[in-house]
């Protein structure tokens, strides 16, 4: 991308902030830059500034551009030890308390959440949970509420239970239709899907742990250091946040209000 | 020239020991490598290199700006790139070429920030990554060096790209690899002439 290309893009996500109010202008540019230079090659317009175009006079075409823009890759058990940290560490803590909401923000097409309900259900907490999970993509949240998955999927995810200390078949979670799975129903039961922006919305309620996992990664430090003062800000005193494993607090202004809780996976607790 | 790129995959640790070992401790400026492995594994080729190598290696970290002196490896199950303000971001976007990391991400968005202050540098490896991103750093106008397939443990990434693009350079391994630390040694020297002088 030359620099013309650089200045169309910044344009154009100028032109979604104020047509449509989704703010990307904080993101890390070269992500977001190969999205939308991608995506100009799938569309086939001739330069950025014509998409443009396109997106102010066509919300269709928008549409399938914030698709784009917000896709996050996701998978049954996404990095098993991250899980299985999970189950061992954090499930005895939060097994003592009568009720627990979990926020996962950025969940995607929801296959970790349904990990993670899965894992909960196995340490006998069913029925005491309930997931808020949220992203800013109101596609990939229908897929996530259906929880209709292709079949293909649950092969790597198979794998991936077991490595995270899966106690029985991850097939007894789902039931099997020719080419795709359908997520059972008393896990669905206690997760909420909605949508939510980071980059502008607040914090609706009080959580005993916040899931964040590779959002991080694509914003600016600014932009992170909103996403943590939310986060704080959800959760109360040794409320257990979850990053990516390439995400860390210390660069951030909040980085001595968490300290890490586990070896070598991102998880981390609220002081005080 | 402000930065060293380095794609590969099969037969990567061994040329970027060879290669990375060769550079002196005042390297003028940063490398960014990626070299396709298992997603699950750790630092492994980081930490061997840290140890047999004077310069620093070590696994990059996001947001972190490059320096000079100093090698960085894209993380396992993260493609790397490079943003205006010389610091680093990773990604989890879709593979590349079946790869993430992969080449091409690291290449196009080097080209982005560096333009023609920019050395790309694709060694030996099985598949076709790396092969777009060496065309998008010759666009820009940095200089593309592509191993000779005939030297290289695996030929298929070095002929991938010279089907596709022609690089200013195909070299074997040990005169990359001469040409980078006499570059290094003296500052002062072009890297064209040097590259030159391979050749001649």
């Amino acid at each position: 991308m030359n620099e013309n290309e650089k200045l169309e893009a910044e344009l154009l996500l100028q032109a979604i902030y104020q047509k449509y109010g989704y703010d990307f202008r904080s993101y890390a540019k070269a992500s977001i830059r190969r999205r939308i230079k991608k995506h100009q090659a799938v569309s086939g317009f001739a330069s950025i500034s014509a998409m443009q175009h396109e997106l102010i006079h066509n919300e269709q075409f928008f549409t399938t551009l914030l698709k784009e823009l917000t896709v996050n890759v996701t998978e049954m058990f996404r990095d098993p030890d991250y899980f299985f940290s999970f189950r061992n560490q954090v499930i005895p803590v939060l097994a003592e308390k009568d009720h627990i909401q979990i926020w996962h923000a950025g969940c995607a097409s929801g296959e970790e959440v349904y990990s993670m309900a899965i894992m909960l259900e196995e340490e006998g907490l069913a029925g005491r949970y309930r997931i808020y999970a949220t992203d800013t993509c109101s596609e990939a949240l229908n897929v996530a509420r259906e929880g209709i998955y292709p079949v293909a999927i649950m092969q790597e995810g198979s794998v991936n239970y077991q490595k995270a200390g899966g106690r029985r078949s991850l097939s007894e979670y789902y039931t099997a239709h020719y080419d795709h799975v359908v997520m059972a129903d008393r896990l669905k039961a206690n997760l909420v899907f909605s949508e939510h922006n980071l980059v502008t919305d607040a914090v609706f309620s009080e959580m005993d742990c916040v899931v964040c996992r590779n959002v991080l990664i694509y914003f600016s430090r600014v932009l992170q250091d909103r996403v943590f003062k939310l986060f704080y800000d959800a959760l109360p005193g040794g409320g257990f946040l979850f990053l990516g494993s390439k995400e860390h607090v210390r660069f951030s202004n909040l980085a001595d209000k968490f300290v890490k809780v586990c070896g070598n996976e991102k998880i981390f607790k609220k002081v005080g | 020239m402000k930065a060293v790129v380095i794609g590969t995959s099969h037969g990567g640790p061994k040329a970027l020991q060879q290669l990375i070992s060769a550079l002196p401790v005042d390297f003028p400026v940063p490398v960014l490598i990626v070299l396709h492995r298992h997603p699950d594994g750790k630092a492994r080729a980081e930490n061997q290199l840290n140890l047999a190598c004077v310069v620093t290696v070590k696994q990059a970290e996001e947001k972190e700006t490059v320096e000079a002196g100093t090698v960085y490896f894209a993380p396992p199950g993260y493609h790397l790139l490079i943003e205006d303000d010389e610091t680093l971001s990773l990604s989890v976007d879709e593979k590349v070429n079946y790869s993430r990391p992969s080449i091409d991400v690291l290449f196009e968005s080097a080209a982005d920030v560096y333009g023609e202050n920019l050395v790309a540098i694709l060694l030996t490896g099985a598949n076709s990554d790396g092969a777009e991103g060496l065309r998008s750093v010759k666009e820009a106008g940095g200089i593309t060096i592509v191993q000779k397939p005939e030297d290289a443990e695996a030929a298929t990434m070095p002929k991938a790209a010279l089907r596709l693009m022609k690089p200013d350079k195909v070299l074997s391994l040990s005169e990359i690899t001469s040409c980078l630390s006499k570059f290094l040694l003296n500052h002062s020297v072009d890297f064209y002439e040097c590259i030159k002088g391979v050749r001649s």
